[in-house]
């Protein structure tokens, strides 16, 4: 690692970039004031990638670039500013010479080259990066009346620019502002009159207290992780399919709700499978690393996808925990950050053990209700453990059988060797067609039998039918079924479907075997099944239930040559006289997939006899059978040991036959229980190179696992896997994991981080705006001094909701966010914090809010995702691929949960969440842009989960609300935004309200429209027309502004 | 702004057909409907417009564009070692033990003064030979779909870039004060009708503000989401309660000081705009019959590539800056003959359509149209090669791609490919070359269209791209 820099202690300048133009301070500060120059317009050519330097100049450690050039000239020479060809090139006129090159399209002003200047002439000292650099604790200024240690920072800077915060907001305000911002929901009027008729100094307190003890504080806070973690109910790309993440998604509610340590919560998820003895819910947690998109396209290259995969992993732990982009690194050497590809390598190296091969389904764990890709866990609840483990039982008690039965095979076989040589040598015609049929159609088909024997279909019945044969069989017994599927020239493209477009498919087919003597027919079991050739994704075994599948469907692509399937029966059932069989053969496909001409005959012959093509596979065994069996090698004993248990009926082959029965139910029921997809260490690493360009199939040197230099390295002693990185990741010596967590909660409840650009921390970052408080909080995260306790519980470390609780306690949050044009011209970012944050909701808290404040909320933490009103066709309109199709909403419950449990399908996300700035989740993102569009107008105004919201408020306003009009709508305005209306704002919704009462009165059946929207149903006993202008009145209220938005 | 109680005006002249305002400039955020790009224009633009028409699953190219007649001798030959030269092909293919070329069955005839060719599956394009400028040397990276599209609409292959649509948005913002800069507009194909799909991030503004999203026209049910009121309320209804919204938000903004209510107030008036002038712009009743006959009976079908194209023209006289259509079914891995027909016959006609409409009122001279898919297809056949059938593999050495209109220099052939359709052996153009070119066309220098984000510069196309002078007229 070639970038180096002095490791001494930080001083941040004080001062911000807001008020005074660079150049006029008094101190300079390098990684305030000239890094960000250098590092803007210089670095991508005298910076950390060796590759790109040019002239042999590099500016980004003091060492280097002290040195002189491949020009032999000096760029600075520390005190001697005339002498720096640094400062003579910025300046120059000359096109060839000017810096940097007019191509680059930078320019470094007059104020920022004086600044230069200054710099080089007070000795050009350098600092390392500040976020790189472990925080020391910061000396708390100090406390100001009324406020905590956040305000004694923000106050002693307020004082320094000199402004002076705003008072404290109304309670009504304080209230929806605490709740929303830390629940995801408003307050109910329950909650709001606790903490309004609480008139002790420390009812503030016990209200965050309160809240940050409810079940929705967990959901809030996970919506933003789900963010980060990509996680989606579908794997992405372009089939799209349906995945079952949501145990992941409930670990985490828990994670947070439970107040489990940001260290802890970091551990488990990346390493949790590499804890020693780890927990299921500490597997669960892995899920992090799973929630990637898995691509499943037609013709894929495994390898190039198991990288794409790792290389996500990487980034995603670089954005979520460090605030680094270590994407760059990929391809090459990173242009800003001391990081190299190596290094980039090091790190993919912790995360390409997992066992996986990359791509979607490759590890084959199906089941019914599972689109997950192994590794997976299982995840059985209590009584479903029991049955698993007496299915486990069974398969024991099987196999113990099996055991027991196996020596008596030997003697079995020297008891059946005569008379099975003596069946070979009669070689008399395996297959009979019986001559007398009856034959019926279910779809009601015409049927003609031909000269072969075989059947030929037209006529009625094109898309399903059943066929059904009843034979008689003439004297020798019965053993096994042949049916030929048969083209023939009447048939579409000459057979051999009805159908013509895909080939017959046999789902099953049943017998029934009336015995002579016998009075009633009996079922014949099958229990092998060949067929001559099948489609992918069938099985010709279960076209007589042996195994679950879809039957038998005859390849198309052999359509020219007949198919042929044989079904033995598991006993045979000899015979001296006639004996009536009954044959269905059921295709239920659709689409045509029938038989156009079909064969069936049959034979009593001995099962061992019984092959689609007997002569191929009998003559090995007729070599065997002909050498003395005190001569046989071992290999022919062998052979013609399994071949005896498969084809004859013995007491091994039962008892074969019944260990493949009970782990065909272990399997079938441990396929239907619930999984989560999980990370599971290789027994070996999988060997890890640098990637030339980035490219899969361009390995270069071999690397090992580490991290990269410029950050500390891992503890002594610690584990080099996942679990020694997710250690390292959240030690004190780590100098961002802290810094990151607390930018991001200070960009929840501020609006805008400390450093704005919470997204990277690393060179190119924004200079904080307040650096000894982002360092004070991470300091105090990590080791807890002055946090407070929540619910009586001490802060321990990394106590995420006691670090909130801090935030949210300061004077600063609880401020009022009503501005003056001046201070907007003064602050407009609000960064200085001298007034309370104002912005606007995010989409789920939009809908979250509507479905509470109107009663619909169906709460209930966890579970499946649920599927809410759509637009019809938005799965549709450009994807018939998947199993993501048809969106159907839910009734009931579902259309009213919360909506970080609505099913999210990467390629066509829920649009209202689209359109409020929400992330498609196919890749981590860790900031989500604010916008305010028309769009979002139509959504709120006309998306029928909010006009559904605006009746069922409107219902509860006719009934809750009081006697008159203006005391409804009095109640529902503070329903809505905590606070009581003013005498102005209530007459112009009362004028609004009666205009439409009476103009809904003419206008019975638009009223009735209007009431009916949504699943629920309207209250019979208020009037349509009422009911109608109430709806209204409660719509405009959803979408005032101070509703959209938290004040 | 007005003064909200004044709108009761303004009500009556969105009745009688006034309506149309600065529904574009409300799109974008506070009114802000400048582009963000620092010295625009960066050379004088030629295209006000573009009308990308993205042709998805990947056209064959030697079916249509690039004749290879000497193949038909080679027919059923394994394709040559030296030819394929260590080509990775897609698991659908590298397991066949043959490759046997599959010579087109298509005829060619040579078109135009400029006696460009085409195969008979376009006979209406074909008619305008000497408009187009086909490239036959384009190239690129990826061999599968999803990764091949993303990275011709975002220059990259992995997720999270904004599309080029954005790009523009972001950096030229509305031309057109009425609309949205980005409109994308999808089409499923006959020749395949289930495949291949689309994804929200091909239209997604990535990390750029998510204003600059496509914003996609639906093929089905309303045009835009939610564009309707809710039934039971008519216009007038509407009218009342927005006025009713915007006076409480008025009166709370003067209370607050906060200058987003003002931008929301706009905003809710710029949705109430639009839900007049979507409706307006999507109703083709009024077009001559002779004009619906120009883009074949498809036109009548909302959601069909000919009703799309009908509505890009619509698009385009409005001034909409960057008309994105996705005509997806074009991957015939088998059955090509067959479903190449269809695809041609959804789209040739309406193609011709689109360009000779737009030269017919004059905007194909300041109008850059495109036409292609995301990569090529092979020679040889995926699958058996019949007399009259065939299939075809991914193929991302070479393919073609067509350009017509502002700036372009027409009835041109540039670049050529080798016997067999697998490789180039003149001009290559990269995905990356095709994109600065089309910045290039909207005055922009692709260099200088950059994002900061995550503490880079970025921009479509990363660190590469160089104009391809020759196809300039």
């Amino acid at each position: 690692m070639s970038f180096c820099f002095p490791l001494k202690p930080l001083t941040f300048a004080v001062g911000l970039t807001l008020a005074a133009p660079l150049g006029s301070r008094a101190d300079i500060s390098f990684n305030k004031d000239i890094r960000p120059l250098l590092s803007e317009n210089c670095f991508s050519c005298h910076g950390p990638d060796p590759a790109k330097v040019k002239a042999g100049l590099r500016l980004d450690s003091r060492e280097a670039a002290l040195k002189a050039a491949k020009s032999g000239e000096f760029a600075i020479v520390p005190g001697k500013p005339e002498d720096s060809q640094l400062l003579r090139r910025i300046a120059s006129k000359d096109s060839d010479e000017v810096m940097p090159p007019p191509k680059e399209h930078k320019t470094i002003t007059k104020d920022q080259a004086a600044l230069l200047t200054r710099w080089i002439s007070e000795g050009a000292p350098y600092e390392g990066h500040w976020a790189f650099l472990p925080p020391s604790r910061s000396k708390v200024p100090a406390l100001p009346l009324g406020g905590n240690p956040v305000d004694a920072f923000l106050q002693e800077r307020l004082k320094k620019e000199g402004l002076a915060p705003t008072p404290r907001a109304p309670k009504e305000t304080l209230a929806r502002r605490v709740y929303l911002d830390l629940t995801g929901l408003p307050p109910t009027s329950g909650q709001l009159r606790a903490y309004l008729e609480d008139a002790d100094p420390a009812a503030y307190e016990r209200m965050v207290d309160r809240v940050l003890s409810s079940a929705a504080y967990g959901e809030h806070m996970a919506i933003q992780w789900l963010d980060f973690a990509r996680y989606a109910d579908s794997h992405g790309f372009q089939s799209d399919y349906s995945r079952q993440q949501w145990p992941w998604r409930d670990w985490t509610i828990a994670a947070f709700n439970k107040n489990m340590p940001f260290d802890q919560f970091t551990i488990e998820q990346i390493a949790g499978d590499l804890l020693p003895n780890p927990s299921r819910e500490q597997l669960v947690a892995t899920g992090f690393h799973r929630n990637h998109r898995l691509n499943g396209e037609g013709g894929l290259i495994a390898e190039e996808w198991f990288i794409e995969n790792v290389i996500d992993r990487v980034e995603t732990t670089g954005s979520t925990w460090l605030g680094l982009t270590f994407n760059c690194c990929r391809c090459h050497d990173h242009k800003y950050d001391p990081m190299t590809q190596k290094e980039f390598y090091q790190m993919f190296a912790f995360f390409n053990s997992n066992e996986e091969t990359g791509i979607l389904g490759g590890g084959g764990a199906g089941g019914a209700r599972s689109g997950n890709t192994d590794p997976i866990l299982r995840l059985p609840d209590e009584t479903q453990q029991k049955r698993l483990d007496a299915l486990s039982s069974e398969i024991a008690a099987a196999e113990n059988a099996l055991k027991k039965e196996s020596p008596g095979t030997v003697a079995a076989m020297a008891e059946w060797e005569p008379a099975f040589k003596a069946q070979l040598a009669e070689n008399t015609e395996l297959w009979i067609v019986p001559e007398t049929a009856t034959v019926s159609s279910k779809a009601g088909a015409t049927i003609e039998r031909l000269a072969d024997g075989s059947f030929l279909l037209s006529g009625k019945g094109t898309d399903k039918d059943t066929l059904t044969l009843e034979f008689v069989l003439p004297q020798g017994g019965f053993s096994s079924l042949r049916v030929d599927s048969l083209n023939d020239p009447s048939l579409p493209g000459n057979g051999p479907a009805r159908g013509g477009k895909t080939g017959p498919i046999l789902s099953a087919l049943e017998a029934e075997i009336l015995l002579p003597e016998a009075k009633a027919a009996k079922k014949v079991p099958f229990y092998r099944a060949e067929a001559s050739s099948i489609g992918t994704g069938f099985s010709i075994k279960s076209t007589v239930a042996l195994e679950t599948g879809k039957g038998w469907a005859v390849e198309t692509a052999k359509a020219g040559a007949p198919a042929s399937a044989v079904f033995v029966a598991h006993t045979p059932f000899p015979s001296d006289g006639p004996l009536h069989l009954k044959v269905h053969l059921r295709q239920d496909n659709g689409g045509g997939a029938i038989f156009g001409r079909v064969k069936v005959s049959f034979t009593g012959q001995a099962p061992a006899l019984v092959h689609l093509t007997p002569d191929k596979t009998l003559a090995p065994i007729r070599t065997i059978l002909a050498v003395d069996p005190a001569k046989r090698a071992a290999a022919q004993q062998a052979a013609l040991r399994s071949f005896f248990v498969a084809h004859t009926d013995n007491m091994e082959r039962r008892a074969t036959e019944s260990l493949q029965v009970a782990r065909d139910a272990h399997k079938k029921f441990e396929e239907s229980l619930q999984s989560v997809m999980v990370m599971k260490e290789r027994a070996q690493p999988k060997e890890a190179f640098i990637l030339k360009r980035g490219e899969y199939d361009k390995p270069g040197d071999a690397v090992g696992r580490g991290v990269p230099a410029s950050l500390p390295p891992l503890a002594q002693g610690a584990p080099l896997n996942r679990l020694g990185l997710a250690q390292w990741l959240v030690s004190d010596q780590n100098p961002l994991t802290a810094r990151v967590w607390v930018n991001r909660a200070w960009e929840r409840l501020f609006g805008v981080g400390i450093v704005k650009t919470t997204e990277n921390l690393g060179v190119q970052a924004e200079w904080p705006a307040h650096p000894e408080l982002l360092d004070w909080l991470a300091v105090e995260f990590m080791h807890p001094t002055l946090l407070p306790s929540v619910n009586s519980l001490p802060a321990q470390r990394w106590d995420m909701k006691a670090l909130q609780k801090l935030l949210v306690m300061s004077a600063a949050y609880q401020q009022s966010s009503k501005v003056t044009p001046a201070l907007l011209e003064r602050d407009p970012d609000n960064r200085l914090l001298a007034r309370g944050p104002r912005f606007r909701l995010s989409g789920e808290l939009l809908r979250d809010q509507a479905l509470a404040v109107s009663g619909l909320l169906a709460n209930k933490v966890g579970g499946p995702s649920v599927r809410p009103y759509m637009p019809e066709g938005v799965w549709d309109e450009t994807s018939r691929y998947g199993d993501l199709r048809g969106y159907k909403p839910d009734a009931g419950e579902g259309l009213y949960r919360r909506s970080l449990y609505t099913i999210w399908k990467r390629t066509a996300a829920p649009p209202s969440m689209l359109l409020f700035d929400a992330p498609t989740r196919e890749i981590c993102a860790v900031k989500r842009s604010r916008t305010n569009t028309p769009l979002q107008a139509l959504s709120l105004l006309n998306e029928v989960t909010y006009v559904e919201a605006a009746r069922v408020l409107a219902e509860r306003m006719v009934r809750e609300g009081g006697a008159t009009p203006a005391d409804r709508i009095r109640w529902a305005f503070q329903q809505v935004t905590c606070r009581a209306p003013q005498a102005t704002e209530v007459g112009v919704l009362e004028k609004g309200l009666n205009a439409r009462l009476n103009r809904y009165k003419t206008l019975h059946n638009s009223a009735k429209d209007l009431a009916s929207q949504g699943a629920s149903k309207p209250d019979a006993a208020i009037e349509a027309a009422e009911l109608a202008a109430y709806t209204l009145t409660a719509n405009i209220l959803l979408n005032l502004d101070e509703v959209i938005t938290r004040e | 702004m007005p003064a909200p109680l004044a709108r009761r005006t303004f009500l009556k002249q969105t009745a009688t057909g006034i309506g149309l305002t600065a529904l574009g400039e409300l799109l974008q955020t506070s009114g802000h409907a400048a582009g963000e790009i620092a010295g625009f224009p960066h050379v004088t633009p030629k295209a006000k417009r573009i009308i990308y028409l993205f042709q998805s699953g990947a056209p064959s190219q030697m079916d249509l564009f690039d004749p290879k007649p000497q193949m038909q001798d080679k027919r059923g030959e394994d394709l040559p070692q030296s030819i394929r030269n260590g080509q990775r092909l897609t698991g659908m293919t590298s397991g066949q033990k043959t490759f046997p070329v599959a010579p087109s069955i298509f005829e060619f005839a040579q078109h135009g003064r400029s006696g460009m060719h085409f195969s008979k599956l376009m006979p209406h394009m074909s008619k305008l030979a000497d408009e187009w400028c086909m490239i036959r040397s384009m190239h690129t990276e990826a061999i599968n779909h999803d990764p091949a599209i993303t990275f011709f609409q975002t220059g990259s292959q992995l997720a999270g870039r904004p599309s080029m649509g954005s790009w523009v948005s972001y950096g030229l913002g509305s031309e057109n004060k009425d609309l949205p800069a980005f409109v994308v507009l999808t089409s499923f194909g006959s020749g395949r009708p289930d495949d291949q799909p689309l994804y929200d991030r091909l239209w997604s503004a990535g990390f750029l503000p998510s204003k600059h999203q496509g914003v996609k026209f639906r093929n089905s049910g309303e045009p835009v989401l939610y564009l309707s009121n809710p039934a039971g309320v008519d216009r007038e209804t509407r009218r009342e309660t927005l006025d009713e919204l915007a006076t409480l938000n008025q009166s709370h903004f003067q209370a607050i000081g906060d200058p987003e209510i003002q931008a929301r107030i706009a905003q809710y008036e710029m949705a109430f705009r639009m839900q007049a002038s979507v409706p307006e712009l999507t109703d083709v009743s009024n077009e001559p019959e002779s004009v619906l006959e120009m883009y074949g009976p498809d036109v009548k079908r909302t959601g069909s590539y000919a009703s799309n194209c009908l509505l890009a023209r619509r698009l385009a006289e409005r001034d909409v800056r960057f008309i994105q259509l996705y005509h997806m079914g074009w991957d015939h891995h088998g059955g090509l003959p067959k479903a190449l027909a269809g695809q041609c016959k959804d789209t040739d006609q309406p193609t011709w359509a689109l360009l000779t409409d737009l030269k017919q009122r004059g905007l194909l001279d300041d109008t850059l149209i495109v036409w292609g898919g995301e990569f090529g297809r092979t020679i040889y056949s995926q699958g058996t090669l019949t007399a009259d059938n065939y299939g075809r593999d991914h193929h991302p050495r070479c393919f073609t791609t067509l350009l017509a209109g502002a700036g372009i220099k027409k009835g041109f052939v540039y670049g050529a490919t080798d016997d067999y359709c697998y490789n180039i052996t003149e001009n290559p153009v990269h995905v990356h070359d095709l994109n600065a070119t089309i910045l290039h066309l909207m005055g922009v220098d692709h260099t200088r269209l950059t994002y900061k984000f995550q503490g880079r510069n970025f921009r479509l196309t990363d660190v590469h791209g160089d104009l391809v002078q020759a196809v300039l007229a």
